[in-house]
């Protein structure tokens, strides 16, 4: 008797694990086919040459990494990292403030505006910015308030230019920055702040020395969501800059649908992931905070 | 002192109404009369009526739709698997899994779109509701693999261990224990990945077939060749969809023991 016991156990146990593992499967197999294996694929492909005319041929080469560094595609990546570095500041400069005053709010009044501020997060992007397209067309709604109350006299046209890319950006992008730092001020224990107030020091100082170091990983996991994307979301250069603004992700796409060099564009995607993850290392080096504040 | 307090709610106000002012115009002019969609010419509801007569919009709709049923149940069922097999089975391996299979929505979205466009051209693939199904399951995955995992790591275990020492089999106890208390967490996953779907275009532009349109697709066409006011209806039309899917996974995503920030900050 006292010999079946444990074998009966062990073998449920083993049973169980079986069962276990088997709802694992669709997961683990699911992400190594789909995931893993087309990044490793782009990560090959970067390296092969282009056919003269359709497709790759299977030879190594380290032309399309020196491709990038050409004259164009570097304006390419400075112009983006200067939009992304535009539309960044500007995001700061809102969200920030945003999500530091709506975690001082009343929890009633935290919800109310957590879903205030989810709602056209879940409406589509293209909706959104069709919306921005009513107000800057020439003759839109912009002009017309700014003609009707005698401001300019003659339609801006803002539509198509660069300052219409940049507000593109920062309407699209502005909620991620804002859910970073009120994930870190929500946290904020705000009697160390009195404290410092009571022992002397100025408003300002309290906040430079207690709230923004505190909020330091809100602020930059913010600035991670923010930066990295501005530099791909292609469609907003396309849709508010016309033809004027060309950034990465523009030229990714074009690689790719019409001047078909996949191996270019595999390149300048891997250039853009290594961006990427690097920003990402640098936010973990300075926060010592594994995930990103506030990214789910 | 009252000052200090009136001017962060200003600056709240103002900043959530310019967020705002967009979304309220398209809705406004979807009801103009006017072609022109800066003159107002009276309320109208002829653009609604001409969107509905539009075959190829219609169809573009419905495949949208479709793509976002299949691949939110299709990312409920494996995200759900996998999380709640990686608090019973720990295998060295589930770190990297993990992290591999929230790549999708870390990376942009670009790069996750000639990801897929390479490769599926490499196993010869054919473009079309196949590609994209496979794509945005993808996506949708790691939504609903967080949410599942976070409302985990607050269950209670002990119930699971006192349902298995009433004699409740492993099965019996996840049906019947950990399911309903999951499920909220699955639903406000499916939902969200649901929207995501349907919003999704960076990815779609990439992946699609050349007979293949989804609705984001073709708003994007409209929107870089010229709109027609049709689209103000059609874009109205959605964001009340959007909006009520939205409304409803915080409500059914909502904990009752409260706790989780997490799930309500997605």
């Amino acid at each position: 008797m006292n010999e079946i016991v444990p074998r009966n156990v062990k073998h449920k146990d083993n049973r169980r694990l079986g069962i276990s593992v088997l709802s694992l499967l669709p997961l683990y197999i699911f992400t190594l086919l789909f995931v893993a294996g087309p990044l490793v694929y782009m990560f090959i492909l970067s390296f092969m040459q282009r056919a003269e005319v359709w497709g790759v041929v299977n030879e190594f080469t380290l032309k399309n990494y020196a491709g990038i560094a050409e004259p164009i595609y570097l304006k390419t990546f400075l112009e983006s990292f200067k939009l992304a570095i535009i539309s960044t500041l500007s995001i700061i400069l809102i969200g920030y403030p945003f999500g530091y005053f709506m975690a001082k709010l009343s929890a009633v009044w935290r919800k109310r505006m957590m879903l205030l501020l989810m709602i056209p997060f879940w409406i589509s992007s293209l909706i959104r910015l069709y919306g921005w397209i009513i107000i800057f067309r020439a003759n839109g709604v912009l002009d017309k308030v700014l003609m009707g109350i005698g401001i300019t006299d003659a339609p801006l046209k803002l539509l198509y230019t660069y300052p219409a890319v940049v507000v593109g950006m920062v309407y699209s992008l502005l909620p991620f920055m804002i859910f970073s730092v009120y994930a870190s001020a929500e946290k904020l224990d705000w009697s160390i702040i009195e404290a410092a107030r009571d022992l002397g020091a100025t408003r300002w100082k309290a906040f430079l020395t207690i709230t923004l170091k505190l909020t330091l990983p809100g602020l930059l996991s913010g600035v991670v969501l923010t930066f990295i994307p501005s530099m791909g979301l292609f469609f907003i250069a396309d849709i508010m800059g016309g033809n004027k603004v060309v950034l990465v992700g523009n030229v990714i796409q074009e690689q790719l649908m019409k001047a078909h060099n996949w191996p270019f564009a595999a390149a300048l995607s891997v250039v853009l992931m290594i961006l990427t993850s690097l920003m990402i290392l640098l936010y973990r080096k300075i926060t010592h905070v594994k995930d990103l504040e506030g990214l789910v | 002192m009252k000052n200090r307090t009136k001017l962060p709610n200003i600056f709240l106000g103002v900043v959530t109404v310019v967020f705002y002012l967009p979304i309220l115009l398209v809705i406004l002019y979807s009801f103009n009369e006017s072609r022109i969609s800066s003159v107002w010419e009276g309320f109208s509801l002829k653009w609604y009526a001409e969107l509905f007569r539009d075959k190829a919009l219609l169809e573009a709709l419905m495949n949208s739709i479709v793509l976002a049923v299949l691949s939110s149940l299709a990312a409920a069922v494996i995200g759900t698997l996998g999380s709640v097999g990686m608090t019973r089975v720990k295998l060295r391996t589930n770190g990297l899994i993990e992290y591999i299979s929230t790549l999708p929505i870390m990376i942009p979205e670009i790069i996750l779109g000639i990801v897929f466009l390479t490769f599926f051209s490499l196993i010869s693939l054919p473009f079309g509701m196949t590609t994209l199904l496979i794509a945005h399951t993808a996506f949708c995955i790691p939504y609903v693999f967080i949410l599942v995992k976070a409302r985990l790591a607050g269950m209670d275990k002990s119930l699971i261990e006192a349902a298995r020492d009433l004699g409740a089999s492993e099965f019996r106890a996840f049906l019947d224990i950990t399911l309903p208390l999951i499920f909220p967490a699955i639903a406000s996953g499916m939902l969200l990945s649901f929207a995501m779907s349907l919003d999704d275009v960076v990815i779609s532009i990439f992946v699609t077939g050349v007979n293949t349109n989804t609705l984001p697709l073709k708003i994007y066409t409209q929107l870089k060749t010229g709109v027609t006011p049709k689209m103000n209806a059609l874009c109205t039309l959605m964001f009340i969809v959007t909006f009520l899917l939205g409304v409803l996974s915080v409500y059914i995503g909502k904990n009752p023991n409260s706790n989780h920030q997490k799930e309500e900050r997605l």
